[in-house]
């Protein structure tokens, strides 16, 4: 049983092999192109196996590159199309990325943007002359059969999701914020435990608890301490103006509602609904539909503060403990009274531990926060962040984890 | 690559049916020295793979369960403070140093399965169960284990392992694992099984189904599994729900529809599940199983 390490050096390979060598080396880069995270010892181990006779039988070698060179699920279901196109000449089926950007120029939600009455100027420019990342990257490689997958996940994590118009994009940004929740979770529950690793001897009460035997500690009383795990308690404003954003942060939520052990989600506009249920699906595509559907009746502007009002009421209560953190995500167009909503921000404030106000259209250009809804809100937000790509979202991370 | 026929037959033997790559896989792990990650939905059978693996090696199989805030002492090893405490006490008055060396001698070890697994005189094959739900500190830690095979213990030295373990990790993904851990180890992703592969897997499970039989319930469950469920069963639930029916009596599927809707309870195991297939989708679905 030959192992990694007596491989042959590379000056003594002959002909034959060095010419394997250099196209397993070739093979490599293709993967680590295509994002697979492959190192040196792989590479040096798939000599080995080569070398040790599955180089004359392509379907095993397949299948055995496949174990050693996949790291997750989405690495695995690639790998043999990739391992065809490379080694057999077989042609990928591979996807056309270029569409995105002339659907870009022309898609209905652009001019719904247009149409939204407070648009700034600038930002149709915008849309025009900044590329997306997502665009440009895969026709670089294209010879070399590059396909989409995880690694471009960091592409897309700054590009605006209103610029999102190719549908395949705006699934991978769909998939991207429903991990991102995910790996939120995990973080923000990992510190928990750091905290509560105090899992030792606990001496005082063990002597004590000891006394009736003589002193001698028998029954030894550990120490580890309790935290309340962090709430989230979401808000996302479902009205017209905030359209091209709702679709990602539903998936978000989402995601929050699966991961968090503790979260709630609400949706306004001009009422309020409750929708942690329906969000509980397990199918977010399901899910999603529910919610359109609730999202629906919208029409008549955006009231805040009434919607507000109804959740410090009826909700609040229920769904706010001191470890809970309020997120609320609306561009602030209150179109009812703006004097209500700074008064139930205060209420809301005074109850919770921190509200963080997302606003997506704060990182547009010379966008400031005029509207007297936003203005009235303000003094009582915690955090006020842009969120309108994904790094955004995930610099909220920190913030949350220090609560 | 003969041992990978012959891991293929060893597999058949002990009663788990593969997959065709799962002998490879196999076979990878044994001429590679690398641990076998695991992934796939609950209940597809990964822990049945490191019993079956198990049989094949014919050794021992330890396990390490993991779960949220598993730690060293849970893992590795722990000194065993009450007799040590004790002894301390029984040779109260003696020279401190030996009384020292003697209370952190193996003797006051208590073994956990990863110090265990290392330390057998034939290569045991060591388990370890979801290792998703632990911390990513103990993933670090782990990572370490698994290509030192070596422990340190302050107070006693350094263990080198007497053997290399057959390492098997399953994942059910509900945390996003370390690339470090993933380049480690070789990668296997479990599916569902195909009709004929679950038909054979409850003909070797479950003493007096039929063949006939079985490949139904095979494609009733894969019928089952395409609608949209909140939790789809798995391989586990087959099994179950064919020794209900086989425990019943039922030799056809079609003769008898309101049995079957009724031991449904077996595959759904959710309020919403269970109202989602009414009994119009159930005749529906047997009658694709015709």
């Amino acid at each position: 049983m030959s192992c990694c390490g007596d491989s042959p050096g590379y000056d003594e390979l002959d002909g034959v092999s060095k010419l394997v060598a250099a196209k397993l080396a070739a093979f490599l880069k293709t993967l680590r192109e295509a994002g697979f995270a492959v190192g040196l010892q792989e590479g040096r181990d798939a000599a080995s196996l080569m070398a040790a006779g599955y180089v004359s039988r392509p379907g095993l070698l397949r299948s055995a590159l496949k174990h050693l060179f996949s790291a997750r699920k989405s690495d695995w279901d690639r790998f043999d199309g990739l391992f065809d196109a490379f080694w057999l000449g077989k042609r990928v089926r591979s996807r056309s990325l270029t569409m995105g950007s002339t659907k870009a120029a022309n898609s209905p939600s652009l001019k719904n943007l247009r149409d939204t009455k407070s648009e700034p100027p600038q930002s149709e420019a915008a849309t025009d002359q900044v590329p997306s990342a997502g665009d440009d990257a895969p026709e670089d490689r294209a010879g070399e059969g590059r396909m989409e997958g995880a690694s471009r996940a960091d592409n897309l994590s700054e590009i605006d999701f209103r610029k999102l118009a190719d549908p395949d994009q705006v699934a991978q940004a769909h998939d991207a914020a429903a991990r991102l929740a995910k790996t939120m979770r995990t973080r923000l529950t990992r510190r928990d435990l750091a905290r509560r690793r105090g899992y030792r001897l606990d001496l005082r009460r063990t002597i004590h608890g000891n006394i009736s035997h003589g002193g001698v500690p028998i029954d030894l009383v550990r120490r580890r301490r309790k935290a309340k795990p962090l709430r989230l308690v979401v808000l996302l404003d479902a009205s017209g103006s905030m359209s091209m954003y709702t679709g990602v942060f539903l998936r978000f939520i989402h995601g929050v509602l699966d991961e968090f052990r503790e979260a709630e989600a609400f949706l306004f506009h001009t009422r309020l609904a409750h929708v942690s249920d329906a969000m509980k699906e397990r199918d977010a595509g399901r899910a999603l539909d529910r919610l359109s559907i609730m999202a629906q009746g919208a029409g008549g502007g955006t009231k805040i503060g009434e919607s507000l009002q109804t959740f410090n009421r009826w909700h609040a209560a229920r769904v706010i403990h001191s470890r809970t953190c309020v997120m609320i995500v609306s561009d602030g167009y209150e179109t009812g009274d703006a004097a209500l909503l700074g008064r139930e921000m205060a209420a809301l404030a005074r109850r919770c531990r921190r509200i963080v106000w997302l606003n997506p259209m704060l990182a547009w250009p010379g966008y400031t926060p005029e509207a007297a809804g936003i203005k009235a809100a303000l003094p009582h937000v915690d955090l006020y962040a842009p969120a309108n790509t994904l790094k955004s979202l995930t610099e909220l991370e920190p913030y949350l984890a220090k609560l | 690559m003969k041992d990978r026929e012959q891991i293929a037959q060893a597999l058949a033997a002990s009663g788990y049916i593969a997959d065709g790559e799962l002998a490879t896989a196999i076979s990878l792990m044994q001429l590679l020295r690398r641990p076998l990650l695991l992934e796939g939905e609950a209940g597809v059978g990964k822990t049945e793979v490191a019993k079956a693996l198990a049989a094949v090696h014919s050794t021992e199989l330890i396990r390490l369960q993991c779960y949220e805030g598993l730690d060293q002492s849970a893992a590795l090893y722990e000194w065993n403070y009450q007799r040590q405490l004790l002894s301390i006490q029984a040779h109260r008055g003696e020279d401190a140093d030996a009384v020292e060396d003697q209370i952190f001698s193996e003797k006051y070890l208590l073994e956990r399965p990863l110090l265990a697994a290392i330390r057998r005189a034939k290569p045991p094959v060591l388990l370890i169960d979801e290792i998703d739900r632990a911390d990513d500190e103990f993933e670090a830690f782990l990572l370490e284990l698994l290509s030192d095979f070596q422990v340190s213990i302050p107070e006693l030295g350094t263990i080198a392992a007497t053997t290399i373990p057959h390492v098997v990790l399953t994942s059910n993904g509900t945390r996003e694992l370390s690339d470090a851990l993933r380049r480690r180890c070789l990668y296997h992703y479990v599916d569902y099984p195909d009709v004929d592969r679950e038909a054979r897997i409850i003909l070797a499970r479950i003493d007096g189904a039929s063949a006939s039989l079985a490949l139904q319930i095979a494609r009733m469950v894969e019928g089952i599994r395409k609608e949209e469920l909140r939790k789809v069963p798995g391989v586990a639930e087959t099994l179950d729900w064919a020794a209900a029916l086989v425990g019943i009596g039922v030799r056809d599927l079609l003769e008898t529809p309101e049995t079957v809707h009724e031991t449904l309870m077996c595959l759904l195991k959710t309020h919403e599940d269970k109202s989602r297939l009414t009994r119009e989708v159930t005749e529906r679905l047997l009658g694709k199983v015709a």
